[in-house]
C-alpha cells in the first residue's frame, strides 16, 4: 500500500526528515508517535503535497503511484486522504457543496460516474448521523464557527465520505475530550478492512486505546527510531519519550 | 447636434454648443448645464473625490454624438439574461422602442431630468444634462408592485458618447425591481444619470450589471432619495470598461429609511473600476449597509471610496461598510477610502478594509480532498464573493450575477 524508502525532506534549508523508512501494508493501521518538532506533521505534509516542502531524497510508492510526482489533488483521487491537525475554515464555502464537489471531482478523476445530488443528501446524511453530527453541520459554512471537536469531526466525515485507500490523521486527537474522541475512533474504525489503511499520528497513546494500531513506529529527530506493536504505545505512555530516545541514540 | 470636440477642448466649445441647442428650443436645463460644464468643466485630478481615477483617458478621445445610421445589436441583445420581464433597450443612449417591451405605467420622454438630478452639483452630470437626448420616467404608484423591469443600455462603438438620463419615482407603499445592464462593443462614452426617488414604506430594488465592452468608458451618478421606511437595495457588478467609475448618492430622509449599496468589481488586464459611493443619514433610526468585494487580476485597478454623513438629527443611525479585496496578481491595486461624518452622538457607524490573495491553506486544503486547483480556486473567489451576493433576493437578477461572473472567471482564471 504505502512505501517509503529513505524520505529526506527540508523546510527552507533546514532538513526535517533525516530518511523515514515505512512500509503500511493494505489493512493495516500504523501509528506514528513522537515529541513535538520530531517530524510528525511534516511527514504528512509530504505525502500529501503542501507547498513548501523541499523533499530532497527517497521515495514514497502509494498503491503504484509515484506519490511525490503528483499534485495534491491527484494524490487524493488515487485513495490518499489527509485529515487536518487544524482544519481549515472555509467561509462562503456550503460544506455539503464542498463535500460533493471533492468525491465527484475524486470519481471523475478515476473515472467513475458523478453522484448526483439525492444520491450524495442519502450518503452525507448517513454518515454524519453515525458521527452524531447534526444534519445542519453539513448546512453550514466549512469549518466555520464549529467547535475544536466539530472539525475533527468533519474530517472524518469527509473521510467516510471519500472513502480513501489510505488516510493520515494527523493529531487528529488533539483537542478532543473523551466522547469526541470516541466517536471519531469509532469513525476510523468502521473504516478498517482489507482495502483501508491508516497512518495515525499522534503525541499521545490515548488515541490508540480506540484505534488499535497494528504497528507503532517512534519518530524522533527526523527518523523512525523504533517500531514495534501496540504495546510500544503503553510504553511510551509509562516511560516518556526521552527514555527511548537516549536508547536509540 | 453633432458634437466632434474631445472632451477635453468641449468646455471651450460649450457655449457655441449652447447656442446651436438654444436654436433648437432645448430644455432650460440644457442651458443651465451648458453655463455650468463651460465653467467648470470635467472632474480633475486635483479634486479628493476623483485623485485615484483620473479621466485623462476619456478625455483624450474624440467623441462623436450617435448618427442615424441603424445598428445591429442583434449580438448584445443575445448576450441578455433570459428574464420574463418587459424590457427598455436603449441603443447609443437612444430608446428603440422596436427593440422594447414596454410596461405599464412607464412614460418616456425627452430627458427625464428627475427631481434630483444636479448638474450644479456634480461635472458629470452637468455634462450629462447638457448632452442628453433621451431617457426614461417610470413612474410606480402607490401600493404597487412592478415587479421587475430591465433596463438596458447598448453601446456600438466607433467612438460615440452618449449620457441618457432617467429618473424613478415609486410612490408609497410600492415596489420595483429594475436589472440595469450597460453593455456594448468597441470604443465609447457611457454617462448615465439615474435619479430615483423611493416613497415612504417603499423599495427599489436596483441590480446593476455593468458589462461594457473593455475598450468602453463607464461613468454613471445615481441618486436615490428614500423616504420614511423606503428601502433603496443596489447591488451593482463591474465587470467591463476600460474605465469605469459608478457613483451612487443615496440620502435617507425620513425615519427608518434604508439603504443597500453592494457590489463586487471583478477586473483583469488594465482595468480601472471606482465605486464611490455618499450616503447621508439625514433621519433619525436610518441604516445603510454596504458590502464591496473587489477581485483584481493581471494590472487592474479597483477604487473604492464610501463617505457616510450622519447628521446631527439622524439619531440612531446604523451603518456599516465593509470593503474587501483580493489581488490576484502582484501588479493588480486596490484604493480604498472610507469617510465617515458623524454630527450626531448617538449612532452606530462601523467600517473595515481588508486586501489580501487567495489563502495558500485554503487552496492546499482543497486540494488535498482532489479538487484541482482551478476549481478550488473559483470555489474560493466565488466563497468572497457570497457576502456581496447572498443579500440579492431576486432570483432571476442573482442567477444573471452569477452566470456573468462564470463568463468572466472563465476569461480570467489563471
Amino acid at each position: 500500500m504505502l512505501e517509503i524508502k529513505n524520505l529526506t525532506a527540508n523546510i527552507d534549508d533546514k532538513t526535517i526528515l533525516k530518511g523515514i523508512d515505512l512500509v503500511v501494508p493494505d489493512g493495516e493501521v500504523h501509528a506514528i508517535m513522537g515529541p513535538n518538532g520530531s517530524g510528525k506533521s511534516t511527514l504528512s505534509y509530504v505525502l500529501s503535497g503542501r507547498e513548501g516542502y523541499d523533499v530532497t531524497g527517497g521515495s514514497a510508492i502509494f498503491d503504484g503511484f509515484d506519490l511525490l510526482e503528483m499534485e495534491p489533488e491527484a494524490r487524493a483521487a488515487a485513495g490518499l486522504f489527509l485529515a487536518f491537525q487544524y482544519p481549515v475554515e472555509l467561509p462562503g464555502v456550503n460544506n455539503a457543496n464542498f463535500l460533493r464537489t471533492a468525491l465527484n471531482a475524486q470519481r471523475r478523476a478515476r473515472g467513475e460516474p458523478e453522484l448526483d445530488a439525492i444520491a450524495f443528501l442519502k450518503l452525507s446524511r448517513a454518515e454524519a448521523k453515525r458521527l452524531s453530527m447534526p444534519d445542519d453541520m453539513l448546512k453550514r459554512n466549512v469549518n466555520v464557527g464549529f467547535s475544536g471537536g466539530e472539525k475533527k469531526r468533519n474530517e472524518v466525515l469527509q473521510m467516510a465520505v471519500l472513502r480513501p485507500k489510505l488516510a493520515i490523521l494527523d493529531e487528529t486527537d488533539s483537542g478532543l475530550d473523551i466522547d469526541a474522541l470516541k466517536i471519531v475512533a469509532d469513525g476510523v474504525n468502521a473504516l478498517r478492512g482489507p482495502k483501508f489503511s491508516a497512518l495515525v499520528i499522534t503525541h499521545y497513546q490515548r488515541l490508540l486505546d480506540y484505534i488499535v494500531p497494528d504497528r507503532v513506529h517512534v519518530l524522533a529527530g527526523g527518523r523512525i527510531i523504533r517500531s514495534g506493536g501496540p504495546e510500544l504505545a503503553h510504553q511510551l505512555e509509562a516511560d516518556g519519550y526521552a527514555a527511548i530516545v537516549a536508547e536509540a541514540a | 447636434m453633432n458634437v466632434t470636440l474631445p472632451l477635453s477642448q468641449l468646455q471651450a466649445g460649450a457655449q457655441g454648443f449652447l447656442a446651436r441647442y438654444d436654436a433648437h428650443g432645448m430644455a432650460p436645463q440644457r442651458t443651465e448645464a451648458a453655463a455650468l460644464f463651460a465653467r467648470n468643466g470635467l472632474p480633475g485630478p486635483r479634486e479628493e473625490d476623483w485623485r485615484y481615477s483620473l479621466l485623462r483617458p476619456v478625455t483624450d478621445v474624440r467623441f462623436v454624438s450617435p448618427d442615424d445610421a441603424p445598428r445591429d445589436v442583434s449580438d448584445a441583445l443575445a448576450r441578455l439574461p433570459k428574464i420574463d420581464a418587459p424590457r427598455l433597450i436603449f441603443v447609443d443612449g437612444r430608446f428603440r422602442a422596436d427593440l422594447s417591451d414596454l410596461p405599464a405605467g412607464v412614460t418616456f420622454g425627452a430627458p427625464a431630468y428627475g427631481a434630483s438630478n444636479r448638474p450644479d452639483q456634480h461635472k458629470l452630470v452637468a455634462l450629462n444634462t447638457m448632452l442628453s437626448e433621451d431617457g426614461v420616467t417610470i413612474r410606480v404608484p402607490a401600493g404597487h408592485d412592478a415587479g421587475t423591469i430591465l433596463l438596458v443600455s447598448i453601446g456600438t462603438g466607433n467612438d460615440v458618447s452618449f449620457h441618457p438620463n432617467h429618473a424613478v419615482t415609486i410612490g408609497d407603499n410600492a415596489r420595483l425591481t429594475l436589472l440595469d445592464i450597460a453593455l456594448g462593443d468597441g470604443v465609447y462614452l457611457n454617462n448615465p444619470v439615474l435619479s430615483a426617488t423611493v416613497g415612504g414604506n417603499a423599495t427599489l430594488t436596483h441590480l446593476r450589471l455593468q458589462q461594457e465592452a473593455l475598450g468602453a468608458f463607464h461613468l454613471s451618478t445615481v441618486y436615490a432619495d428614500v423616504a420614511a421606511s423606503g428601502t433603496y437595495d443596489s447591488f451593482a457588478l463591474t465587470l467591463g470598461a476600460r474605465l469605469a467609475r459608478m457613483e451612487v448618492h443615496a440620502d435617507l430622509n425620513g425615519p427608518q429609511a434604508s439603504a443597500h449599496l453592494n457590489a463586487a468589481q471583478l477586473l483583469g488586464g488594465q482595468q480601472h473600476a471606482d465605486f464611490t459611493t455618499v450616503i447621508h443619514h439625514a433621519a433619525p433610526n436610518t441604516a445603510s449597509r454596504q458590502t464591496v468585494k473587489n477581485v483584481l487580476s493581471g494590472h487592474a485597478r479597483g477604487v473604492f471610496q464610501g463617505k457616510i454623513e450622519v447628521d446631527r438629527i439622524a439619531q440612531k443611525t446604523d451603518g456599516y461598510q465593509m470593503n474587501q479585496a483580493l489581488l490576484l496578481s502582484p501588479d493588480a491595486e486596490m484604493d480604498c477610502k472610507p469617510q465617515l461624518e458623524i454630527y450626531a452622538d448617538d449612532v452606530k457607524c462601523s467600517h473595515g478594509a481588508t486586501i489580501g490573495e487567495l489563502d495558500g491553506d485554503q487552496l492546499f486544503y482543497l486540494r488535498t480532498r482532489g479538487i484541482a486547483e482551478a476549481e478550488a480556486r473559483s470555489m474560493l473567489v466565488r466563497a468572497f464573493l457570497s457576502e456581496a451576493l447572498d443579500p440579492i433576493s431576486h432570483v432571476d437578477g442573482r442567477a444573471a450575477m452569477e452566470a456573468a461572473i462564470s463568463l468572466w472567471w472563465d476569461r480570467h482564471a489563471q
